[in-house]
């Protein structure tokens, strides 16, 4: 019995590249296959055309959706609103998240931490449409809780469209922007303070130089939950975006009909979330995710 | 409809929404890579010659075991929505055909799943029909095998979108109008033309939903046809290159005056009840579930006429359960059947022995199934093709797939 088991160690002993191919064998599979390869299948769909009248995918090569998607400028207009949604909804985020996990992290008694914390994630739980509905009642253009809050200002309620939309994808999102930078706060050394202190600096200083370099990755880490996050939905335009579509939109509404097109389409967030990426990569985010 | 039933109907509508989700995920990644993977030789029926596919013969034997149902939601039920609502559990009670149901949101999706295979029938509307038949997607039916097809309106037999050249491919299954409602209260006098949510001098600026396909498009061309009789539109879903010109022109007016689209009939009642929209397209069923709420509101059939869609029950090609799909043919166009449908969804029921079973006595007369003058000037769904459907020859019309990719840069 101890020889067997000896020898059936001793085979992986030696064959640790066996060992490691066991274990990533499944992973990569999926990664490489299902993941990376339907994104490549996608590409290359963007490449074909349909039957005019069937709506069937013909494997005929041609530039023209790609033309079609780039020289269309009713296209651009989609692209911008989208993007500058996406950076808006990002932004408010930051400013509502780093203070809330400043105050979570290093003012707040321990014990209530975790109430807090479940606080955060308790909407989470929720259904996504649940929410977006909720959003809806409330930013109604006449009646709706909003335009009732801002009536004594003499303010009407931003209604549906571009306001609506950052207002419900900052909402829905908020929790992906806070819990990195609470980790980041709360690993936060309490002696790199006190140093900064002894050293002379103010709030204000030790601020910048010490608390926010150390935050700052995860802020971008955030930032790339937000936004991408923001780049592909297309369900809260439908909602609360009025008539204004984003680029999830143009793909839910011409991926039956024209799926090449759609594809086309949908690299466009493909890139620029690349790009995202590729930018953010030097502030060590990608790190902190 | 009521309000526990109107909840059911979220409920659903939500359940639909998700599942719309998965499927923009599964048509983005799936599909793009079975068609890379299987290379499948989908180009080969790029043609549009009418497919000649063999009749089946018949006789309708015993069922297979099984059928698998493709329906547009409320057209299908099987208990699992509400335990009274349920005719197909009876089906497989009589039958043996064991009925497996899914569900789809709009005929372009209906399309994309047939092309995939596996359902065996499917209630395609008029604008799903035609690509069906020509991607020879499902096979021609004999009529003879459905004795309840007797009892069928006259006016929804071998009409263009679910016969090609005499030959029946399905069996009707109902019939609505796509109306224009208004907030009583807010709206007067009340509108009798479409002019109230496409011109741009409308008093409702800015409160004026439309529906959010292309199909759309349609409505705009029947208003055109009323309108502007110089353009020469005969049917909407026959647009020459000028026509649909200003038919889109007409759209981006409308777009200055819309408020919001709908393609969700959910949000519709919600942008209703709350009185950001005061006037729009709709269906009959979301008026009734509108004023059953108490909201006030009313549908009309405006002057200029109106597009609407009829529904047929079509056969898969390749369906290995012939016999069970017949059957259902034949069981869903039954007069008890038909009129449990009918009324659940809030639509004309094909059967005209239908309108003396349904709950509601007066569920024919609301919808006007048995009034043929109400249906003249309603143009059906149908697949806008390069061959001009008016029976023009001397000019190409805008194919759908083309009206697509303009309503997509419309709303842009």
């Amino acid at each position: 019995m101890t020889t067997t088991t000896a020898t059936h160690r001793g085979f992986w002993y030696r064959h640790p590249k066996l060992q490691l191919a066991g274990l990533l064998s499944a992973p990569m599979a999926w990664l490489v296959v299902v993941y990376l390869g339907s994104l490549l299948a996608l590409f290359l769909t963007a490449f074909w055309q349909v039957n005019d009248f069937t709506s069937q995918v013909e494997r005929t090569f041609t530039f023209r959706n790609f033309q079609e998607v780039f020289t269309n400028p009713a296209y651009y207009g989609t692209v911008f609103r989208t993007v500058s949604i996406a950076l808006l909804t990002t932004l408010i985020c930051i400013v509502i998240a780093v203070p809330l996990a400043f105050f979570m992290a290093r003012v707040v008694r321990p014990r209530y931490q975790a109430v807090m914390i479940a606080m955060i994630l308790t909407p989470l739980w929720a259904s996504y449409l649940v929410k977006v509905y909720a959003w809806r009642a409330m930013l109604q253009p006449e009646s709706g809780v909003i335009a009732w809050f801002l009536q004594p200002f003499g303010i009407g309620g931003p209604g549906y469209g571009f306001i609506g939309i950052v207002i419900t994808l900052s909402y829905l999102w908020l929790p992906y922007m806070v819990l990195p930078i609470y980790t980041a706060f709360s690993r936060l050394p309490n002696s790199m303070l006190d140093a900064s202190a002894d050293l002379g600096a103010r709030n204000g200083r030790t601020f910048r130089s010490v608390v926010f370099p150390i935050v700052f990755p995860s802020i971008v880490a955030g930032s790339i939950f937000t936004f991408s996050l923001s780049l592909g939905d297309y369900i809260t335009a439908q909602i609360v975006g009025g008539k204004l579509l984003m680029l999830g939109n143009v793909v839910q509404q011409t991926y039956v009909t024209n799926l090449p097109f759609a594809a086309a389409v949908s690299m466009i967030p493909v890139v620029i979330v690349l790009a995202y990426l590729f930018a953010v990569r030097r502030s060590g985010a990608l790190d902190n995710l | 409809m009521k309000a526990p039933a109107f909840i059911e109907s979220i409920k659903r509508r939500m359940q639909v929404q998700k599942k719309r989700l998965l499927t923009i995920v599964a048509a983005a990644s799936a599909s793009a890579m079975l068609v890379a993977a299987c290379g499948g030789d989908s180009a080969s029926s790029g043609g549009a010659a009418a497919p000649e596919a063999a009749v089946y013969e018949g006789p309708v034997g015993d069922g297979e075991g099984e059928l698998n149902i493709l329906a547009w939601p409320g057209y299908a039920e099987n208990g699992t929505t509400s335990p009274d609502v349920d005719w197909v559990t009876p089906f497989t009670e009589a039958t043996g055909c064991k009925a497996n149901v899914k569900v789809f949101g709009t005929s372009d999706e209906a399309v994309k799943l047939m092309q995939g295979g596996g359902w065996d029938v499917v209630s395609a509307s008029g604008d799903a029909s035609l690509r069906l038949i020509y991607g020879d997607n499902v096979q021609p039916v004999n009529m003879e095998l459905t004795p309840n097809y007797a009892d069928v309106f006259e006016g929804l037999k071998k009409q263009q979108w679910n016969s090609v050249n005499g030959q029946a491919y399905g069996m009707p299954h109902g019939r609505g109008a796509n109306l224009l409602m208004y907030n009583t209260e807010q709206v007067s006098p009340a509108p009798d033309s479409w002019s109230v949510v496409f011109e741009g001098d409308t008093p409702l600026a800015g409160k004026v939903s439309a529906y959010d396909s292309p199909i759309a498009i349609a409505d705009a061309a029947v208003y055109l046809m009323a309108t502007k009789p110089e353009l020469g539109i005969t049917y909407p879903y026959a647009l020459d290159k000028d026509q649909f010109a200003a038919a889109i022109a007409l759209l981006e007016q409308q777009k200055g005056v819309v408020g919001e689209y709908w393609n969700d009939y959910l949000k519709q009642m919600a942008a209703f009840t709350e009185g950001t929209t005061l006037a729009s397209t709709t269906w009959q069923v979301v008026a009734n579930a509108l004023q059953g709420e108490g909201v006030k509101v009313d549908a009309v059939k405006p002057k200029e006429g109106a597009t609407g869609w009829s529904d047929t029950w079509m056969i898969a090609k390749d369906t290995p359960n012939i016999n069970c799909a017949y059957k259902w043919l034949d069981w869903i166009a039954s007069p008890e059947i038909n009129a449990q449908a009918a009324e659940y969804f809030g639509e004309a029921p094909a059967n005209s022995k239908a309108c003396a079973l349904t709950a509601n006595k007066d569920h024919c007369a609301i919808f006007h199934a048995d009034q043929q003058d109400y249906w003249n000037d309603v143009y059906y769904w149908n697949t806008p093709t390069t061959a001009c459907l008016d029976g023009r020859t001397d000019v190409e019309c805008v194919p759908y797939s083309e009206w697509g990719t303009a309503w997509t840069a419309l709303r842009s």
